[in-house]
């Protein structure tokens, strides 16, 4: 069922990641992922490994979980790998047959790239896992809040991804219910070349999107007769509130930042 | 052109902590000609069921026989069980499409591959029995309809393909008793006139007493009663202990009777309660 | 008693570019909504009832005439909130009303737009949820609620704005029979205990029969009004209009044409049992 697939998956618990305030949760994954782009050594990524895996066992999230999100990758992660190994050209020759050359900077480097990619699917996986939609969008709303000053609509950002996120499921039962219908009819989705089939699609979208357009608008007067108008004015129910918890957090990422990045510097 | 089910079960969210079984090896006979209506409250596997019917559904064990035909094989070629049996969604004018009534009502037959003028003769056949007129209606687009017609599209569009059996999953839905009425007489002369097999689904107690030949009861994946409707609705406990009502006169009815009224059971129209009324209270004027 | 709500002589066209022909969608209704009463507005698809149902709370505006909302003047932008705030709607689809992705969040909505503070909405929440029987599923995701208690979870976001009253735009219309049943026991329970005026639009007359009084309309117009006793007799006229009366009043009015002494304004079967057993 297509329902099955959820975007972003949250796994609900009560691990110290979990109650961590969202917003320090998504500065440290940004900061986390810029800081595996900056490190290129060994000793560098040991560090973000210890790190890495301490924290998933610190969220009592099952490793299942995380190599679910890494599945639909395998392959993105074994081109690149292939495509360092036999495209950096360095000093020193590994292995070589007719006009292929295989240098050690193109293994070092495939190596590397896979392992950021790794931790950066790792990383975000942790996120949203350790989050709920909701916090997420609280969270970046908050944090988006100072740039308003400058014309950035936060507000309405979030609003729009909290109804996008409460619709999805809804609107993937739709889809399902439309597909039926259509199938009933004697559509065919499965067969056919590439644009056989995506002029099947039509038979889906068309009322997916008409039905899309009078949610819309029915959602609107419904927001509006609940006195909606915009984001002034407005206060929340929930307030997010930093703890000791998001202190603690944010000293042992700045902590692993120094570490790895000085790695860059100091040979260790 | 009959369909059989033999010990059919088929589990919901299978593997999942959601797991649940809508069918629980079940096991029915539609003759040709029925005008069979599957009530139940929601959650009892009609709908789950009537998906089974033209193969949209596969049953996790169980075998289904359209006109003969073992459908649970694999490997079988569905469109043509689709053309056999037809099915008609709730709030079905969510499926239009296309630019106008005689394209999307044509998107079935050309489905099956039938030429253009097949196509043409099917699509005119269609919108004559739901009663929308070829020629006023033929270039409209869909979506400038009410809903009422809107859902005589969605119904043409299946009858156009030309099916043995015709299963309509809760037709009333969000209709007012206007509405109500006519999409019902409709359902009453595509059985009548064109002979097909209706299959309808409901929540209505007093929409099925006006039209059904036979009542099946659904309740948690399982059938509970199986009869005529005079036979159904004389087992109210049965049907209340479900959640679901008896119309009310047939209550009216059962309450006389404890008064000491002698009124036959088996009413559930009001004109059949009227009958009744009149014939025992001018016995007992006869008598006094 | 009170004036809740007040519409004088509203005539009402829909903008609607591509018809030349001037149908009105209100053609001068007056009508009155008394404070603390449960009345039903009941007429068919096009009657109207969903249209005169939306000016009384601003979502739309009289083409002419005027709508009083607790003696304020809808067609005055200034009062567009206050009215909104005084008069709730709960609208047809379940789904198309629920904005957040959890119970609470949504019936924090309302509170949340009027500037409540944090410790009041949280209060309303856990109040209202408990008032329409959904608090055991203030946390769970309204996508797996059915459409009974998606529509409670709606009243209850409505409630949370403490309204003098609460329009249902035939709020039952899209639920299954135990869904409309749950709505209609809450409902009557928010009138009844909580003294809160209704205003339900429907085409059902089971839920009429509960109403303190019925407008009935009919192509635009008001066409009867009274309690449903006296409505549900004329059932020439509601069958005319393509209205239901419930199956005693139309078995009486049956029995009636067919000779029989017999009272034409029967509701309930208790009362055709009494009434048939006296003709004994």
């Amino acid at each position: 069922m297509i329902k099955d697939i959820t975007i972003g998956q949250y796994i609900p618990g009560d691990s110290f990641v979990h109650k961590l305030d969202p917003r320090v949760k998504i500065l440290i994954s940004l900061i986390y992922i810029i800081n595996l782009f900056i490190v290129n050594n060994f000793t560098g990524y040991i560090f973000i490994s210890i790190f890495t895996f301490l924290s998933i066992y610190i969220s009592k999230i099952h490793f299942r979980y995380i190599y679910k999100g890494l599945k639909p990758i395998f392959i993105l992660i074994l081109i690149t790998a292939l495509l360092n190994i036999f495209m950096t050209s360095g000093s020193t020759v590994i292995f070589k047959w007719s006009f292929i050359t295989v240098y050690k900077e193109g293994l070092i480097l495939a190596a590397f790239m896979v392992v950021r990619l790794v931790f950066l699917i790792i990383g975000t996986s942790l996120l949203t896992l350790t989050t709920s939609p909701i916090e997420l969008t609280d969270g970046i709303e908050k944090l988006l809040k100072p740039f308003t000053k400058l014309g950035l609509p936060a507000h309405e950002l979030a609003m729009m991804m909290t109804i996008a996120l409460r619709f999805i499921p809804t609107l993937m039962d739709e889809t399902d219910k439309i597909m039926k219908a259509q199938t009933a009819r004697g559509a065919d989705f499965e067969n056919g070349n590439l644009v056989k089939r995506a002029k099947n699609l039509i038979p889906i979208l068309v009322p997916l999107f008409i039905s899309s357009f009078r949610r819309a608008d029915e959602l609107a007067m419904a927001m509006e007769a609940r006195c909606y108008r915009g984001g002034e004015g407005r206060t929340r129910m929930k307030i997010l509130k930093l703890t000791s918890s998001d202190f603690a957090a944010s000293v042992i990422t700045v902590f692993l930042i120094v570490v790895s990045v000085s790695s860059r510097f100091v040979k260790i | 052109m009959s369909i059989k089910i033999e010990n059919l079960t088929y589990t919901y969210m299978k593997g999942t902590p959601f797991e649940k079984k809508a069918l629980d090896n079940v096991s029915l006979k539609i003759e040709e000609g029925e005008f069979v209506a599957l009530i139940g409250h929601t959650g009892s596997g009609k709908s789950t069921l009537i998906q089974h019917f033209n193969g949209l559904l596969k049953c996790d064990s169980g075998k289904i026989y359209i006109d003969g035909e073992d459908i649970t094989i694999k490997k079988m070629n569905l469109n043509h069980i689709r053309k056999k049996v037809g099915l008609v969604f709730q709030y079905a004018e969510y499926q239009l499409f296309e630019e106008t009534v005689e394209k999307d009502i044509a998107f079935g037959p050309r489905n099956l591959g039938l030429s253009d003028d097949e196509i043409n003769d099917k699509v005119k056949k269609a919108m004559n029995i739901v009663g929308l007129e070829y020629e006023k209606f033929k270039d409209k687009s869909p979506f400038e309809l009410s809903g009422g017609q809107k859902r005589r599209v969605a119904i043409a569009g299946v009858v156009a393909m030309g099916p043995k059996v015709l299963i309509l999953d809760e037709p009333t839905a969000g209709l007012d008793p206007k509405g109500r009425d006519d999409i019902l007489f409709q359902i009453r002369e595509l059985h009548r006139e064109f002979k097909l097999t209706i299959i309808l689904v409901s929540h209505s107690m007093e929409d099925v007493a006006k039209v059904a030949g036979r009542i099946i009861v659904m309740d948690n994946g399982k059938f509970i009663i199986d009869g005529k409707p005079s036979q159904v609705f004389k087992e109210v406990d049965t049907l209340e202990s479900v959640g679901l009502a008896v119309p009310q006169v047939t209550y009216l009815v059962k309450r006389l009777r404890e008064k000491g009224f002698e009124i036959s059971n088996e009413v559930f129209t009001i004109e059949q309660a009227k009958r009744e009324i009149l014939k025992n209270l001018s016995t007992k004027r006869k008598e006094s | 008693m009170e004036k809740m709500i007040e519409c004088k002589n509203v005539t009402f066209k829909y903008d609607n570019e591509e018809e030349t022909e001037v149908k009105l969608a209100l053609d001068f209704v007056t009508l009155d909504v008394k404070k603390g009463e449960f009345l039903v507005i009941l007429g068919r698809n096009g009657s109207g009832k969903s249209t005169i149902a939306k000016h009384m709370n601003c979502l739309l505006i009289p083409t002419s005439g005027k709508v009083f909302v607790d003696n304020l003047d809808t067609s005055d932008e200034k009062n567009t909130w206050k009215i909104r705030n005084r008069a709730g709607m709960v609208f047809q689809n379940p789904d198309n009303q629920i904005v957040a992705t959890i119970v609470e969040e949504d019936v924090a909505f309302g509170p949340e737009n009027l500037g409540v503070d944090p410790l009041e909405i949280r209060k309303r929440v856990d109040e209202c949820l408990k008032k329409v029987n959904m608090y055991s599923y203030k946390k769970h995701a309204p996508h797996l609620l059915s459409g009974g208690q998606k529509q409670r979870v709606a009243i209850a976001g409505v409630l949370a704005m403490k309204p003098a009253c609460i329009i249902f735009d035939e709020a039952t219309a899209m639920l299954d029979p135990s869904g409309r049943k749950e709505v209609m026991k809450t409902i009557l329970d928010l009138n009844k205990n909580n003294n809160i005026t209704i205003v339900l639009i429907t085409h059902y007359m089971e839920e009429a029969v509960e109403a303190d009084r019925i407008i009935v309309m009919d192509e635009g117009k008001v066409t009867l009004t009274g309690d449903p006793r006296t409505i549900f007799s004329n059932v020439d006229m509601m069958k005319k209009i393509g209205l239901d009366v419930p199956q005693m009043t139309e078995l009486a009015y049956e029995l009636k044409n067919s000779g029989l002494n017999i009272k034409s304004d029967i509701l309930t079967i208790n009362e055709m049992v009494d009434e048939l057993c006296q003709l004994k």
